[in-house]
């Protein structure tokens, strides 16, 4: 017989080594988050997947599951933290959603009508960020950068070429593109590349691709991120 | 054509007026008035704050971006602007001509979007007006008023809206900023269920635009005296007209006249509107003023709108809208009409129009096709250009290599009717203010004017027809003399 620790008061297997994402997921509970990507390797950055165990809050993506444990995650108390998380995200970058070709298919936005956002509640930054457009098949908005790190983790995991990496610290990290120039099209990115593939957000865009989509067929509007497990 | 009450010769003596805001419609709207001792008026002028933020901002945005972007300009007509914009970015795709089913898709959207904007200002924000009369008694000189005392009326002009914003839903994806049509096309079709749908209402929505129509002929042959002479200009016009000179809201070429209505010019394809107009920019006003250049400053001004459309029109290809038309021509007698007033009948003869196309297009089974994209060799600028619900809207970018734009110019419809809508309020103070005190329906007379030709100035803050005026007269001491608002 499998171990089991329970959620919301739900039971939920798990085999040795899983995290409580990863059990959580596996039998289909849904924990918010934005940096987790079954496919890779947990970053724990995000903390949107903030749940408490036994007690104690920790981002349930890098949290090993252990017998018995017990662990509250749909609560007001978390989901309001989860709230602010996601007001931060959206002032600290530019999250134009009105105009944004991923409207519809964003998780940051999608997390966000999940979470009952009305507001960014905070004073925006408005950074002033570039777009990088010197890609012949692929654009670059740093505006909607949440930093993730997931293209950097597709990039140098599955991809082999590392061509993207997390810069500076603090409030001025940034994603930064691994050329002399600074430019996309001095590295040798694909469109076929995992990395081109995984961003949550409206950074890593195919050109010439926006609003081919319809409104109503979109990701998000066939069905809501708190009904998929995976949320992706 | 006069320059009349622009600028005071002597200023510095006389007392101002400042209606202000008119209205905020993206940005704001004032009228400035000098009155002598007399209360002889000495200037007028309509100030508008324009919407160039845009053109700046979306500089450096990916093309494929900007239809959507753009839209937000307005709530009102953003269709406008996103097929404008759409039109411009087919030109830099390449795509020269779109499917069969993408430009009726388009165009449906379109004359959807005519139907409900034209429904919205005739019926929730002009009929207290001409219903009631411009002075009356404000607390019902609004659509709950309308609602009360002709029931009917107020319920056909909700139900026109709702039926123009369904088409624009089933054709963008939303009532409001969606995101049907893209460069080289349209991303959706309609399904058979969206087509009954709107195919059940189609035919009473026509018949209420034909009501519609004969309701503000009667109203205005009623009044002559004051309908055919109401803040009265005589000016240039102009607009786009399609294949053989008709009607056309979606696509044509530029055609202008002269007051007389003589031809200044037809057949302009409208990628060269920059050879034949030029905008000046005035140190009163934040708004550019536009004219042709082959006439100069002076007298190149004109004006655009429905007024203009349904009269430099050959015909209209529907036969109710046009039976109107010519019900319409033969009032004015054979020479161009030039009353603001008749604004009102025209727009209304435009939406049964619309009604009339939406309903053939209805019957169409290209509207059903997923054929939908085109694409061709890569161009760096292209102009688009549009009647919208209240003028000719024109859009004009530049893109580079790496698909950026890096050029954006929009000359839209209440900046082509700025001089039209100064000299309308001109003769309006002139003609009601001259020795008068400041009273509510001396500004309503001013926001009449105003309203006639665009809704855009009034109806942002003027729902449900209570424009957040205010007018301050202050003595030449700069001393509050009397003030009057209403918010």
């Amino acid at each position: 017989m499998s171990q089991t620790f329970t959620l919301d008061g739900k039971s939920i297997p798990f085999e040795d080594g899983q995290t409580i994402m990863q059990a959580a997921t596996k039998a289909g509970v849904f924990i918010p988050h934005l940096c987790y990507h079954p496919e890779f390797k947990p970053h724990g950055s995000c903390k949107l997947c903030t749940v408490k165990a036994n007690g104690r809050q920790t981002a349930s993506c890098t949290m090993r599951a252990m017998a018995g444990m017990v662990v509250e995650s749909e609560t007001e108390e978390i989901n309001a933290e989860r709230r602010a998380l996601t007001q931060m995200l959206f002032v600290e970058g530019n999250h134009f959603c009105p105009s944004c070709e991923k409207s519809g298919h964003c998780q940051l936005q999608a997390t966000a009508y999940h979470l009952g956002m009305m507001s960014p509640h905070f004073d925006h930054f408005f950074p002033n960020r570039a777009v990088d457009a010197s890609h012949p098949e692929v654009l670059l908005d740093f505006n909607r950068c949440i930093l993730c790190s997931l293209c950097v983790r597709a990039s140098r995991d599955v991809d082999g070429k590392n061509v993207f990496a997390l810069s500076g610290r603090g409030i001025k990290t940034h994603l930064i593109v691994n050329a002399k120039s600074g430019k996309l099209s001095d590295t040798d990115f694909s469109l076929a590349d995992k990395a081109a593939q995984v961003c949550p957000v409206g950074v890593i865009l195919t050109k010439r691709k926006g609003f081919a989509v319809p409104i109503g067929e979109r990701s998000y509007d066939k069905q809501p991120i708190g009904e998929t497990v995976e949320g992706r | 054509m006069t320059y009349n009450l622009e600028t005071a010769e002597h200023p510095e003596r006389l007392r101002r007026v400042a209606i202000d805001p008119v209205s905020r419609v993206e940005g704001h709207g004032k009228v400035t008035i000098l009155l002598d001792d007399q209360n002889k008026v000495h200037q007028v002028r309509l100030h508008i704050v324009e919407f160039r933020g845009f053109e700046k901002f979306i500089q450096g945005r990916p093309y494929w971006e900007v239809p959507v972007m753009v839209q937000r300009l307005c709530g009102i007509c953003p269709v406008s602007h996103h097929l404008a914009a759409s039109k411009a970015l087919d030109i830099i795709v390449g795509a020269k001509k779109l499917t069969p089913a993408a430009e009726k898709l388009r165009r449906l959207m379109h004359y959807g979007q005519m139907l409900q904007s034209h429904a919205l200002h005739f019926f929730h924000l002009c009929s207290p007006d001409l219903l009631f009369g411009f002075d009356s008694d404000v607390t019902k000189r609004n659509i709950v008023g309308v609602a009360a005392a002709h029931p009917e009326i107020a319920k056909r002009g909700v139900l026109l809206r709702k039926f123009g914003q369904e088409v624009i839903r089933v054709t963008a994806g939303k009532r409001v900023h969606g995101t049907g049509a893209v460069p080289g096309g349209m991303n959706k079709c309609l399904t058979v269920a969206e087509r009954d749908e709107l195919l059940k209402d189609i035919y009473h929505i026509v018949q209420w635009s034909r009501d519609a129509v004969h309701l503000i002929q009667k109203v205005h042959i009623q009044d002559p005296g004051l309908y055919n002479s109401f803040g009265i200009f005589r000016s240039n016009f102009m607009s786009i007209v399609g294949h053989n000179g008709d009607l056309d809201f979606y696509h044509g070429t530029l055609r202008a006249r002269d007051d007389n209505g003589k031809m200044i010019f037809d057949g302009v394809d409208y990628q060269q509107y920059d050879k034949y107009i030029e905008e000046e920019v005035r140190s009163w006003s934040y708004m550019k003023f536009p004219y042709f250049k082959s006439l100069g400053k002076e007298h190149g001004w004109y004006k655009v709108g429905p007024l203009a459309r349904v009269q430099n029109c050959n015909q209209i290809s529907t036969p109710f809208a046009e039976h109107e038309r010519k019900e319409f021509v033969d009032y004015a007698g054979g020479t161009p009409m030039h009353a603001p007033l008749a604004y009102h009948w025209t727009r209304m003869i435009e939406m049964l129009h619309a009604a009339e196309v939406i309903k053939d297009l209805l019957h169409d089974d290209d509207l059903l096709s997923d054929n939908l994209m085109v694409e061709g060799e890569r161009q760096s600028e292209g102009v688009g250009v549009i009647e919208a619900p209240r003028g000719t809207l024109f859009h004009h970018y530049r893109v580079d290599e790496n698909d950026l734009i890096t050029m954006a110019n929009l000359i839209v419809s209440t900046t082509n009717n700025n001089q039209a809508m100064n000299e309308a309020v001109r003769h309006v103070a002139r003609r009601y203010l001259n020795g008068r005190e400041v009273t509510e329906g001396l500004l309503n007379h001013i926001e009449v004017a105003i309203r006639a030709f665009d809704p855009c100035l009034s109806c942002a803050t003027h729902a449900l027809g209570k424009m957040p005026l205010s007018v301050e007269l202050i003595d030449p001491e700069g001393q509050l003399v009397h003030s009057l608002s209403r918010s």
